[in-house]
C-alpha cells in the first residue's frame, strides 16, 4: 500500500510529458495566426479597460449639457451622447464591464458546471439520473429567455427589498449596476452545457486504464476524481470558457440593451447601444463605437477560442 | 419505432411543467402586485385594486390559482391582459404570432440558403481564397448579435444608401423587410457555415467516398449524392434546433425595427410587469422549442437508420 502510493506519487511528478504538451499546444495555437492576432486584441482591450478610465480626463457619469450629441472632436475623440457624456471614456468603462461580466459568468459556470459533471458522470447512479434530469428539463428552455425571465423578476425585487432585511443585497445590486443580478442569472441558466459536456468526457475517462490501475492499487473515489480524471478535464473546461466568453459578453449586452443587464448610469456597451439607436438617424456617432467595438471583441475571441480549440483538442491536430 | 416517439414525449410534458412552474413561482414570490406602479398613471384606490383581484381571481389560494391556469390553458384560455385592458391574451398571440413566423421563416430560408451553400463550397475547396473569406464571414457571423447587425445595417442600407426605410413594416414581401431578416438571419448563417464546413471536410474523408472515387464515378457524383447526402443530416438537426436563435431575433429585430410582432410584445410586456402575458409567450415559447426539438429528433431518427430503434 504504502510502496504503491509512492510510485503514484513518483508518477504523478513526472513532469516532462506535461511539458511536452504544453509547448505542443503553444506551437499549434502560435502557427494559427487570427488567433494570435485575435489575442493581441484582447490584450489592447483589456490595456484599454484598465488604463483608459484613468488616463481620460472625464468620468463615465459626468455630463456636460453645453455639448450633447457632439461628433467627434480634439476634446472627445468619439464624440458626447445624449447627455453630454465623453463616449471614448464610457466605452473603457464598459470594457471593464463586459470583460469582468464575462470572466467572472464562466468561472462562476465553471465553479458549477465541471464539479456537478465530474461527479455525476463518475458516480453515476442517483446522482447522475438527478443532474441529467434537470438538465435535460432546462435545456428545453433558449438561455436568453432564462435569463430575461430571472433578471425580470429580479430587478422588481430588489425594488422592495431596498426596505427590507436584505436591503444590503438591494444596495450592492443598485451600487453595482445590476451587475450581481447578471452573475445569479448566468450561475442559475448557463451550467447546462458545461456540465453535460464533461459529464460525458468523465464517462469515458471513467473506462480508461489509468483509472483502473488507480483502483487497483487502493486511490480513493477523491483521490482518483481529483487527480487523474480532473486534469483530464481541463482542456475541455478551458476550451469551453474560451467559447462561453464571448458568449455570456454577447448575453450581457443583449439583456442590457433591453434594459435588464447593467443599470445606468454605469455604462455597458449593449445600453451604449441601445441608447444610441434613438439617435441612429440624428447622431449615428454615439451608435458606431460601440456597436464596432462589441462585434470587433466578440470577433476576436471567437478567433481566440478556435485556435485554443484546435491547439487543445486532440482530435483537431494535424487537420 | 412508437416506444422511442412516447419515450421522448415524456421528456417534453415535465419540462414545459417545469417552465411553468418556474415562471408561476416567479411571479408569486416578486413582491408587489400587477396593480402596484403602473408607470404615468395615478395611484389606483384599494377598493378598485380588490375589485381586480377579485376579478382576475388573485385572491384564491395558491394551489387554485396554479391549477386553474393549467386547466384553463389546456382548453385555450390563456387569461386576460393585465395591461390591455380585458384583453385575452390568446387574441393578443393571435394578432402579433404571425408577423414573427413570417419573419423567422424567412430569415430561416436566408440564412439555410447562405450557410449551407458557403459551407459545402468551401469544404470543396480547402484553404483556397474562397475557403478563408467564408471562415473569417462566419465567425463574423455569429460574432454580430441581431441587435448591432441590424443597427449597422440601418446605418448602411437605409441612412446611407437609402435603398430602404429605416423602420416599418409593410408585409414581408416588401423593402421594409430586407433589413430585418438579414440581421436575423446573420448569427444563424455563421453558425451554419463553420458546421457544414466541418461535417463535409468529416464526410469527404470517410472509406465510401474513396470507394465511390476508385469506383470511377464523376466528382459531382461523389460529392452530391454521397458526400453532401451524409453530410446534411447533422445540418439538418442543427438548423432546426437554432429555432431558439430565430426566437430571441425577433425580440431585438422587431423592437429595433418597430415591427407589430410577438417579440416586440414581449419585450414591452418584461418592462410592463404584465404577467398573465409573460406567462403564456414564455410558456408559448417553451412548448415551440419543445415540440420542434422532439420533431426533429424523429426525423433525425428517419434519415438516418443507424438511429432508428435505438
Amino acid at each position: 500500500m504504502v510502496a504503491g502510493e509512492g510510485i503514484l506519487e513518483r508518477v504523478d511528478q513526472e513532469e516532462s510529458p506535461i511539458a511536452l504538451e504544453r509547448k505542443r499546444v503553444w506551437r499549434t495555437f502560435r502557427r494559427n495566426r487570427m488567433a494570435v492576432a485575435g489575442g493581441l486584441f484582447l490584450g489592447f482591450l483589456i490595456l484599454f479597460a484598465i488604463l483608459g478610465p484613468e488616463l481620460l480626463p472625464y468620468r463615465f457619469d459626468e455630463s456636460d449639457f453645453k455639448r450633447i450629441t457632439e461628433p467627434p472632436s480634439a476634446q472627445h475623440w468619439l464624440g458626447t451622447d445624449s447627455l453630454g457624456r465623453d463616449i471614448l471614456t464610457r466605452l473603457a468603462y464598459g470594457a471593464r464591464i463586459s470583460l469582468f461580466v464575462a470572466v467572472l459568468a464562466n468561472s462562476v459556470i465553471l465553479f458549477i458546471g465541471v464539479p456537478l459533471g465530474v461527479l455525476s458522470g463518475y458516480y453515476g447512479g442517483w446522482i447522475d439520473i438527478i443532474v441529467m434530469r434537470v438538465v435535460d428539463t432546462f435545456w428545453a428552455l433558449p438561455n436568453i429567455m432564462l435569463m430575461i425571465a430571472v433578471m425580470t423578476f429580479l430587478s422588481s425585487w430588489v425594488e422592495y427589498a431596498e426596505a427590507g432585511p436584505l436591503s444590503f443585497l438591494a444596495r450592492t445590486y443598485k451600487a453595482t449596476g445590476g451587475l450581481i443580478g447578471l452573475l445569479v442569472g448566468f450561475a442559475l441558466g448557463w451550467w447546462l452545457g458545461d456540465c453535460r459536456v464533461i459529464r460525458g468526457l468523465t464517462l469515458s475517462l471513467r473506462e480508461k486504464q489509468y483509472v483502473f490501475a488507480a483502483r487497483c492499487i487502493g486511490a480513493s473515489d477523491a483521490r482518483i476524481m481529483l487527480r487523474h480524471i480532473l486534469p483530464n478535464v481541463v482542456p475541455l473546461a478551458v476550451v469551453s470558457m474560451a467559447l462561453g466568453i464571448p458568449g455570456a459578453m454577447l448575453m450581457e449586452a443583449g439583456l442590457s440593451f433591453l434594459g435588464l443587464g447593467i443599470k445606468p448610469p454605469v455604462p455597458s456597451w449593449g445600453s451604449m447601444i441601445s441608447e444610441g439607436n434613438t439617435y441612429l438617424l440624428s447622431a449615428p456617432h454615439i451608435l458606431i463605437s460601440p456597436a464596432v467595438i462589441l462585434a470587433l471583441t466578440t470577433i476576436a475571441l471567437n478567433f481566440l477560442a478556435d485556435g485554443l480549440r484546435d491547439a487543445m483538442d486532440p482530435w483537431m491536430r494535424g487537420r | 419505432m412508437w416506444a422511442y416517439i412516447v419515450r421522448r414525449l415524456l421528456i417534453v410534458i415535465p419540462s414545459i411543467l417545469l417552465v411553468y412552474t418556474m415562471i408561476f413561482v416567479l411571479i408569486q414570490i416578486t413582491p408587489g402586485g400587477p396593480w402596484d406602479r403602473v408607470a404615468g398613471r395615478r395611484p389606483i384606490p384599494e377598493e378598485i385594486k380588490e375589485r381586480l383581484n377579485e376579478t382576475y381571481h388573485l385572491n384564491d389560494p395558491i394551489h387554485v390559482q396554479y391549477l386553474s391556469y393549467l386547466w384553463n390553458a389546456l382548453h385555450g384560455d390563456l387569461g386576460f391582459s393585465y395591461h390591455q385592458k380585458a384583453r385575452p391574451v390568446a387574441d393578443i398571440i393571435r394578432d402579433f404570432l404571425p408577423v414573427s413566423i413570417q419573419l423567422g421563416l424567412a430569415a430561416w430560408l436566408v440564412s439555410n440558403t447562405l450557410g449551407i451553400t458557403a459551407g459545402v463550397l468551401s469544404a470543396l475547396s480547402p484553404n483556397s481564397l474562397f475557403d478563408r473569406i467564408t471562415s473569417f464571414l462566419g465567425v463574423a457571423g455569429i460574432s454580430i448579435p441581431p441587435f448591432v447587425g441590424i443597427t449597422l445595417l440601418i446605418l448602411f442600407l437605409a441612412r446611407g444608401l437609402h435603398l430602404v426605410p429605416t423602420a416599418g413594416w409593410e408585409g414581408i414581401f416588401s423593402r421594409t423587410a430586407l433589413i430585418p431578416v438579414l440581421a436575423m438571419a446573420l448569427m444563424p448563417a455563421g453558425w451554419l457555415i463553420r458546421y457544414t464546413r466541418t461535417m463535409m471536410t468529416e464526410v469527404l474523408k470517410e472509406d465510401y467516398i474513396r470507394t465511390a472515387r476508385s469506383k470511377g464515378l464523376r466528382e459531382r457524383t461523389v460529392t452530391i449524392r454521397h458526400a453532401l447526402k451524409n453530410a446534411l443530416i447533422p445540418v439538418v438537426t442543427m438548423s432546426g434546433m437554432s429555432l431558439a436563435d430565430y426566437i430571441v431575433g425577433t425580440f431585438f429585430v422587431e423592437t429595433i425595427y418597430g415591427i407589430p410582432g410577438l417579440g416586440r410584445y414581449f419585450v414591452m410586456s418584461t418592462s410592463g410587469r404584465d404577467y398573465p402575458v409573460l406567462l403564456a409567450l414564455f410558456l408559448l415559447y417553451a412548448i415551440i422549442v419543445c415540440l420542434m426539438a422532439f420533431l426533429i429528433d424523429i426525423a433525425y431518427s428517419f434519415l438516418d437508420p443507424r438511429l432508428r430503434f435505438t
